[in-house]
């Protein structure tokens, strides 16, 4: 840690990982629900606790974002934060915010749009911290020196935050409450978060592998350009049965087909540094993460996101279990794992520590990827077989929800996978025992203690 | 990479490139806000009782169980078509009348099924919701969902 104001990060990604445990939580949680109904059905509604899920999966990615633009932008402008103190005040609104509203959600008060049912106080919360935050780093990076990695995080952390208008924008018109919502969804996770886990992973890359810089900074812009050439227009595949013009069915499909193309770009962006690079960096967990997310995040993201993106399938597939394998293995792959590399690169300086626990992190990244893995067959064979029972033989929701209990008895094994691997994470980012589990042989010098 | 691809030109193409994205994505964007409201859910008068509807819906997080235009949670049944599967689209007290009778028999208690919670809602409320849900239906959604099942 070059700058003490980097400090700041661990804050960030301590409070992210708290987060994490409850959103796994209240998935798992979910999960089980699913095959047992009757659980928690009269004191703790489904509703509630997927509501949970979700909200504090988004916080806590957003956590993330903020903990790893105040850790890497002081490395790539060569100065200090602006202020330490508005870091800590803006990440105290985000926690009072998210504690707030998920107390408000147990006790029944909420929003009813999808994702953005935050209470209006935690909503204008949100909006401060991000104020905050954009001014505390802008001030920084334009005091400090201006890089590729620099412009394109900041460019996209000042787009999510504008785009956060949005959510207090809900017509009565529920098609226009639709199209107007998807400019948060949509355009967070498929165009503006794209350009900050493209920065974020270009910084990791670089620190890595030793590449050098103008390398790293080319493919960079390739990639953000690809994601938002594709992703701004390809929002378009959400609005093919919500009530808008039928033009989007071929302006969202030829363009979020193209969404595949940075996805497969940063997966080889990530592995072409690896192969080029001239370090043997000590951290091996940090570069496992790194290659794993964009790897399934390219599955997840591009690969799954084309399954059922064409509007012909589509029509068929739209609102099934097809949707829910897509976003699992998409918010794993792009976000969760690679949030988790950040972590796990950062973490150890941010402690003034050698590299430690690399070997049960490795162990929890493959617990969770499988899990992930496995989660997503099983929701793609019920999506598979729900799209087949309801929407072309035309059997009623119930009946086919009964026909899959099998899925969602094996979807329910998978999440216990995830949740231990998620457990094992954070007890190896906390807690720094005396030395590896597996000594490390010579040519890969890693401290143990 | 190929040589004439420089690092500045990539950032030029980048900025310019999504720059005209926008653009054009804003425009389609203003002429659909047009067609939403002329053409796709003109079909039915978006009343107060709709809006009153569409705000009940929201309190008590209905999406997060189940899907409307097939957008939501995937626990529960689609309702964007839910009053054209009851044969009411068409008749708004038997709508008002079914929902009730619906609602109000929740939760089933019945082992091994999915529960819906008992919500408390009035009358002026659920009438609201019950016209809602109808003006959700008389929506075009270009045919979708291919079925009344949902």
């Amino acid at each position: 840690m070059k700058y003490q104001s980097q400090k700041v990060a661990m804050a960030y990604f301590v409070c992210a990982m708290a987060l994490f445990g409850i959103q796994v939580l209240g998935g798992l949680l979910a999960g089980w629900i699913y095959v047992s109904p009757n659980f928690l059905s009269e004191l703790l509604p489904f509703n509630i606790i997927r509501m949970i899920h979700t909200n504090a999966l988004i916080v806590w990615l957003l956590l993330g974002f903020f903990g790893a633009a105040y850790f890497l932008v002081p490395e790539e402008s060569e100065r200090e934060i602006y202020s330490v103190k508005l870091a800590y005040i803006q990440l105290a609104i985000l926690m009072i915010g998210t504690l707030g509203a998920v107390g408000s959600y147990l006790v029944g008060i909420h929003g009813g749009r999808e994702f953005l049912e935050q209470p209006l106080w935690v909503k204008f919360g949100i909006l401060v911290a991000a104020l905050i935050f954009l001014f505390n780093i802008s001030m920084t990076v334009l005091a400090g020196k201006k890089t590729a990695i620099t412009n394109v995080l900041l460019m996209g952390l000042w787009l999510l935050s504008l785009l956060w208008i949005f959510a207090f924008i809900n017509p009565d018109n529920l098609s226009l409450d639709k199209m107007y919502w998807w400019f948060v969804v949509h355009l967070w996770v498929e165009a503006t978060w794209e350009l900050v886990m493209a920065a974020i992973l270009a910084f990791l890359l670089l620190k890595l592998t030793g590449v050098d810089r103008e390398v790293v900074e080319k493919w960079l812009y390739v990639i953000v350009a690809t994601a938002l050439f594709s992703g701004i227009l390809g929002t378009g595949h959400h609005f093919y049965w919500i009530g808008l013009p039928g033009y989007w069915q071929w302006v969202g499909s030829i363009f979020s087909t193209f969404e595949v193309i940075p996805f497969f770009l940063m997966m080889s962006f990530a592995f072409v540094m690896v192969w080029k690079g001239r370090k043997n960096h000590p951290n091996k967990a940090a570069l496992l993460w790194s290659l794993g997310s964009s790897t399934v995040a390219f599955f997840g993201a591009g690969v799954w996101g084309f399954l059922h993106t064409l509007h012909g399938v589509n029509f068929y597939s739209h609102g099934t279990q097809i949707t829910a394998a897509h976003g699992h293995l998409s918010f794993y792959g792009a976000y969760v794992a690679l949030n988790l590399a950040m972590f796990t690169y950062a973490m150890p300086m941010l402690r003034n520590r050698e590299p430690y626990n690399q070997v049960l992190n490795m162990v929890s990244f493959w617990l969770m990827t499988g899990g992930m893995a496995f989660m997503t067959f099983v929701l793609t064979f019920a999506g598979t077989i729900q799209t087949h029972m309801q929407r072309v033989v035309g059997d009623y929701y119930m009946d086919v929800q009964d026909a899959l209990s099998i899925f969602y008895l094996m979807r329910f094994g998978a999440g216990v996978a995830v949740v231990a691997g998620a457990i094992l994470f954070i007890y190896s980012m906390l807690v720094v025992r005396k030395r590896e589990v597996i000594t490390p042989g010579s040519a890969n010098p890693v401290a143990g203690e | 990479m190929a040589e004439f691809l420089t690092k500045s030109r990539a950032r030029n193409i980048f900025y310019g490139g999504s720059l005209f994205f926008v653009v054009v994505f804003i425009a389609l964007t203003v002429q659909s806000h047009k067609y939403v409201v002329e053409v796709s859910t003109a079909g039915m008068p978006l009343t107060e009782e709709v809006a009153l509807g569409k705000h009940v819906w929201e309190r008590h997080s209905c999406i997060n169980c189940h899907t409307l235009h097939g957008e939501g949670a995937y626990f529960a049944p689609e309702l964007g078509n839910v009053m054209t599967r009851w044969d009411v689209q068409n008749d708004p007290e038997a709508a008002y009348e079914t929902l009730e009778g619906w609602m109000s028999s929740q939760p089933s208690g019945i082992e091994g099924r999915r529960q819906m919670p008992l919500f408390e809602i009035t009358e002026e409320e659920m009438r609201g919701l019950a016209e809602f849900l109808r003006w959700a239906d008389q929506t075009d959604t270009q045919g979708w969902p291919p079925n009344d099942a949902g």
